[in-house]
């Protein structure tokens, strides 16, 4: 069941959220990582200029997360927004959230003087490249490339 | 990468009745649109239409709608009534036992094959109509 648009808060996560963020990655992932998310959320929940880890909530409810850090000159690139992470309540999905979380995000990376997002993901992961798809990002000048070790 | 005509028609014929969905439109229209060839584009339509993506409206003013799901709906499902999309890697020497350089040959190739199939499979009906509007749109 999706909630109404206009019900959704979006916030700075605080230590307070981390049970609800770890349940929400778990339940993507299988995968029960605290001290992860602890780490993040310490790391990007308002303590230092120009990272950001957003919450996205109707009342008391999670319905998603969204992280991202601007950052400058890696791989040559002048200063752009990244965005590292983003989950939504799977019930939700196609209901808003994810493009309310993305919009405070680009909003804040915007307020921050930049004018270019991005974000790296898995080539398998359909599911959130057709959503970052949907809000207008495109394969951009980099490749990513790798080898074994 | 260059589709074969039928998955052009294919897309061409999606996403002008996916961009309005309340509207019918005839293969004559789309075809005219686009300047293909009616008789072409009709057989692709049939297809589209077996595979549930359109729906053919009988009567005064019918003609084709658009009946899939545009945000489940990608580019890759529509492309791959028409044609396969992985067969540069598969390409061999005919005969020739596979060498280490048709091996690495194979290993460029489906790199390439890899990132089509992401690209395309990753990119619904719904987020090409938006650009195809954007696209549009008067310049600001």
């Amino acid at each position: 069941m999706n909630v109404n648009q206009s019900t959704i808060q979006i916030r700075t996560a605080t230590a307070n959220d981390l049970g609800a963020v770890t349940m929400l990655d778990g339940k993507i992932t299988g995968l029960d990582k605290p001290d992860y998310w602890r780490d993040l959320i310490r790391r990007f929940g308002g303590r230092k200029q120009d990272r950001y880890f957003l919450i996205a909530e109707t009342g008391t409810d999670l319905l998603g997360f969204i992280m991202g850090e601007v950052r400058a000159w890696e791989f040559g690139s002048p200063p752009c927004g990244w965005i590292f992470a983003v989950n939504v309540e799977p019930d939700q999905r196609l209901g808003g959230v994810g493009t309310a979380l993305f919009d405070a995000l680009c909003k804040r990376f915007r307020d921050g003087g930049v004018t270019t997002v991005r974000t790296m993901l898995a080539r398998d992961d359909t599911l959130i490249m057709s959503f970052f798809r949907s809000q207008g990002m495109m394969a951009g000048p980099y490749i990513e490339l790798e080898a074994a070790l | 990468m260059k589709l074969q005509m039928a998955s052009r028609l294919a897309l061409f014929a999606i996403l002008e009745l996916a961009g309005d969905q309340e509207r019918q439109r005839s293969a004559g229209e789309i075809a005219d649109a686009y300047g293909v060839s009616l008789n072409h584009l009709a057989k692709v339509l049939r297809d589209l239409s077996r595979a549930g993506l359109v729906e053919a409206v009988r009567g005064v003013g019918g003609g084709y709608r658009f009946s899939g799901n545009s945000k489940r709906t990608t580019l890759l499902d529509v492309i791959l009534l028409f044609e396969n999309v992985d067969g540069h890697a598969k390409e061999g020497t005919n005969g020739v036992k596979a060498s280490a350089t048709e091996a690495a040959l194979s290993l460029i190739l489906k790199e390439i094959d890899d990132t089509v199939r992401a690209t395309l499979q990753s990119i619904t009906i719904d987020t090409a109509v938006k650009l195809t509007h954007r696209l549009s749109a008067p310049k600001k």
